[in-house]
């Protein structure tokens, strides 16, 4: 498809002059300048903290900008709120939805409305939903209640509640993060056709392939200033990774990998391990694995295939409905979750704000949340706080996270932020086994790397790791051994070096045959 | 963006922001006094001037803020957790009823071993009535706030039945009520007024309340569960002997206040020990924001209330609900103020 950018003033449609934004102790956007063209794709490229949050919440109105102006079509706009913005023709999807789960798809939409509820039906609502499914391929049911939808079709409504109340500029925060693969693609072609019927688009992101391949233009944020814009035409990997990151260097990409078996004891087998799920998901079964001390072993699946429930089982919070869980030969298929990770099992959640933090309570107190006994002896009352937050700013240093103090609450951090943290505890218990969801999700390129290293090191010094993720590049770069689950079952087992990506990719989205895979002689589980 | 309002709420703010929601309340009720073709602010007078005009007021709002500050800390423990124990009512009658058979039956003993013995008897009592639907919740799921507020008229009842039954005055001529306590099984008085030895039992409460929840590991496991219980739950902290173990303590306060109303104020028991003590002390900790601290104050207060209510039922021939009118105005008042903060953004 040909990409028209406007190249001059002439067609500027949205126009951010000047934006400065502080919060005590940050300047989250400093002078922006930003001119976006009617009807095109915008991207707004920035590493974790580079003010994109910011700057996307002030042309929103959620925020009030220190110095500068907005204007669309050359009329300057004074946002004092969200709903000025909403008038303006100005909507965004924020990084984390704001649907009321027990509501349905058209109610969500009526309560949002301006005038809602006694201007629109909620059968008007339907009716429009109709209109714009077919149109963007935005279908969604409108009766479904919004806890049975995925996140992907969250997001589907969140937009089409932008389109229904008249939005012609659509913000869409790191929309992506949340996605598995499948649903990314068709994430793009709603936002190709949404552009071809003029609605113009700003797509906060920070993953290059994703600018690549939707963008018409890019605007690259670095420490809350613009480091350039520039047409995806004339834009490069290799320039766009040195405009993000600047002066820092980027570590070397690849980790040597042991060709040999580890020579490790198992740590986890599962034994023909059956779950039952909630309703409509799919649970486990008779999943057998085997992870041994020193070895990472990558579980490749799209979400909702039974990852949730292998970490439920394993770290006991979700009974089986057959076979076993051992540790270190010790059978804990009925033990408490506690005594679970008293056997030294950490684990990295697949949702770290829902499932790992406590976000009203402060960074210091989230951090010995897993070790509580180490921390806390005798019942709490020799806890040694301010031992506690040394130790723990001095790891929070080395991993270069950017946190004001201790003492805020962790709910205020950006979910990069918080999977940080949470990589952090998890590691610094030195885990037997350590059960990692997603662990570079939502991570910057330098702190991905990070990350992934920290999980290498991890490995070599013996821990047993599991490692569930939808990224395969990062899949076939840690893992000594790679599983496949779909539909909660084992569909495959193998070393990455005997497959290509495309193969695990089609076996996850169940368009290959498991029986191929089962050939091959790496395939025989549990572990040899 | 809750947590961005989290961070601006801070310490100073939670409290004028209270007061001012409190004010609020009180000039709605003035509006309603006007209404009635009442004069509002002869009625502040009123209620103030009979809680702080002599030192028997004075007295009277401390002995009514006792039962109040348990049945409070009742409620403000499980809060903290997420439970809502509306059952402070029927906990309190507990307490008085287990106090009592320790009473009538043990008064042989010597006040130094029988009175100990009493404060154990009460707190068991409170406990056991909160054990039956932290036990329903622990167990079955079945939601504790229904549980709680119906097992109070269960309790209540229980007591109607035995100070008419198995535990009635034979000398009473028929009144409803138990043989008046032998002195070893009262609690003393202090500076010739009816403030008793309750006040050590609610100040002592609260401070343990406080320092339990900042510097023990129990505080903050609960204060984890509170926040997020699944993050909780993932992290190994069994949320079923938590629910168990904070009713139970809760309701072991609750039941603290009921002997101390039998043991000092009544001298034995009957119907009415309290008027209300149990919801009243939920709406406490609930205005309090289950603040340890806050709790002394909004108890005082709402004695001041309860004892200035007295006074307008005498002097202004008003009803005594408007007290309660009150009290509901700020309830709802400062909720709403609350449920409008947490939903913005
Ligand atoms: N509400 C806030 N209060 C204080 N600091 C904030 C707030 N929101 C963002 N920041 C800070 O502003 C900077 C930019 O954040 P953000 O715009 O969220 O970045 P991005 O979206 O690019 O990751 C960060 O240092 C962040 O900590
Ligand atoms: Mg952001």
């Amino acid at each position: 498809m040909a990409v028209e950018a406007p190249s001059d003033g002439d067609h500027v449609y949205l126009r951010l002059e000047g934006i400065t934004k502080s919060f005590p102790g940050v300047v989250a956007n400093c002078g922006i300048n930003l001119d976006v063209g009617r009807g095109e794709i915008h991207a707004v490229l920035g590493e974790n903290g580079a003010g994109k949050s910011t700057l996307m919440k002030v042309l929103y109105g959620f925020w009030q900008p220190d110095a500068g102006t907005i204007s669309v079509d050359g009329k300057r706009l004074d946002l004092r709120s969200p709903s000025d913005a909403i008038r303006a023709g100005i909507g965004m999807v924020f990084q984390s939805f704001m649907l009321i789960p027990a509501f349905s798809v058209a109610e969500n939409i009526a309560l949002t409305l301006p005038g809602s509820g006694v201007l629109l039906s909620v059968s008007a609502i339907r009716a429009r939903l109709r209109e714009f499914g077919s149109r963007y391929g935005l279908s969604v049911e409108a009766d479904a209640k919004v806890w049975q939808l995925s996140v992907g079709e969250q997001q589907r409504v969140e937009i089409v509640k932008l389109l229904v109340s008249g939005a012609r500029v659509l913000i869409l925060d790191e929309p992506t993060s949340v996605l598995a693969p499948h649903e990314v693609t068709k994430l793009f072609e709603i936002l190709q056709t949404l552009r071809r019927d003029g609605y113009t688009i700003l797509f906060v992101t920070h993953k290059l392939n994703e600018v690549m391949a939707i963008a018409d233009r890019i605007t690259v944020l670095r420490k809350g200033g613009v480091v350039g814009t520039l047409p995806r035409a004339g834009a490069t990997l290799p320039d766009l990774v040195d405009m993000l990151l600047g002066e820092r260097e980027l570590r070397a990409g690849s980790f040597e990998r042991r060709d040999h078996e580890p020579g490790g004891r198992a740590v986890l087998e599962l034994h023909d391990l059956s779950v039952r799920s909630d309703r409509g998901r799919t649970g486990l079964a008779r999943v057998s694995l085997r992870v041994c001390a020193g070895e990472i072993v990558g579980v490749a699946g799209v979400t909702g295939n039974g990852q949730t429930e292998l970490g439920e089982a394993i770290l006991g919070l979700r009974r089986p409905a057959g076979g076993r869980v051992v540790l270190d030969g010790v059978d804990v298929t009925r033990r408490s979750t506690a005594a679970i990770l008293a056997q030294g099992v950490a684990c990295i959640p697949e949702d770290p704000l829902r499932m790992g933090v406590a976000p009203g309570l402060t960074i210091a107190e989230n951090m010995v949340l897993d070790e509580r006994a180490r921390y806390m002896p005798f019942g709490g009352l020799l806890t040694d706080w301010r031992a506690i937050r040394r130790e723990i700013e001095l790891r929070v240093e080395n991993f270069g996270i950017a946190i004001p103090r201790l003492s805020v609450p962790v709910g205020t951090l950006s979910g990069g932020n918080v999977q940080r943290l949470l990589l952090l505890r998890a590691l610094a218990r030195k885990p037997r086994l350590l059960v990692a969801f997603y662990p570079t999700r939502g991570l910057d390129i330098a702190a991905t790397r990070m990350a992934q290293e920290l999980l290498m090191v991890s490995r070599n010094g013996g821990a047993a790791t599991l490692l569930i993720s939808e990224d395969l590049d990062e899949l076939f770069a840690l893992s000594d051994r790679l599983v496949v689950l779909s539909r909660g079952a084992v569909a495959g087992s193998f070393r990455p070096g005997e497959v290509e990506t495309v193969d695990v990719g089609l076996l996850m989205t169940g368009a290959a045959k498991r029986h191929e895979w089962q050939a091959s002689p790496a395939s025989s589980i549990p572990g040899s | 963006m809750a947590s961005v309002a989290r961070l601006v709420d801070s310490r100073v703010l939670i409290p004028l922001r209270l007061l001012g929601l409190t004010a609020l309340a009180f000039v709605a009720v003035g509006a309603f006094l006007l209404l009635f073709g009442r004069n509002p602010i002869e009625a502040y007078g009123v209620i103030f001037k009979g809680a702080f005009g002599s030192g028997y007021g004075l007295s009277e709002v401390v002995v009514r803020a006792i039962p109040l500050m348990l049945c409070a800390v009742a409620t403000a423990i499980p809060a903290r957790m997420g439970l809502l124990n509306v059952g402070g009512e029927g906990q309190l009658h507990g307490g008085a009823m287990a106090a009592t058979w320790g009473a009538l039956t043990l008064g042989a003993l010597p006040r130094g071993a029988l009175l100990p013995g009493l404060v154990i008897l009460g707190l068991l009592g409170g406990a056991a009535a909160a054990f039956v639907p932290a036990f329903l919740r622990w167990a079955a799921g079945v939601n504790e706030t229904i549980s709680t507020l119906l097992l109070n008229y269960v309790i209540v009842l229980l007591v109607e039945y035995m100070v008419r039954g198995p535990w009635k005055d034979p000398m009473s001529y028929n009144w409803p009520f138990t043989p008046e306590f032998p002195e070893s099984a009262r609690l003393s008085f202090y500076w010739g007024t009816r403030i008793h030895a309750g006040l050590w039992f609610a100040l002592v409460a609260i401070t343990l309340f406080y320092l339990a929840l900042r510097r023990t590991r129990w505080g903050y496991e609960i204060r984890v569960i509170g926040d997020n219980p699944d993050a909780a739950a993932r992290a190994g902290i069994p949320l079923g002997r938590y629910v168990l173990l904070t009713m139970c303590v809760g309701g072991a306060l609750a039941g603290l206040a009921g002997m101390a109303e039998v043991c000092a104020i009544q001298s034995r028991l009957r119907p009415g020990i309290s008027t209300g003590f149990g919801y009243t002390g939920f709406l406490v900790s609930w205005l309090a924001l289950h603040h340890p601290l806050g709790i002394v104050v909004m108890a005082l207060l709402l004695g001041v209330l309860s004892v200035g209510g007295d006074m307008v039922q005498i002097s202004l021939g008003l009803p005594y609900a408007t007290v309660n009118i009150i009290m509901a105005l700020i309830f709802f008042v400062v909720l709403g103020g609350r449920f409008r903060k947490s939903r913005s953004g």
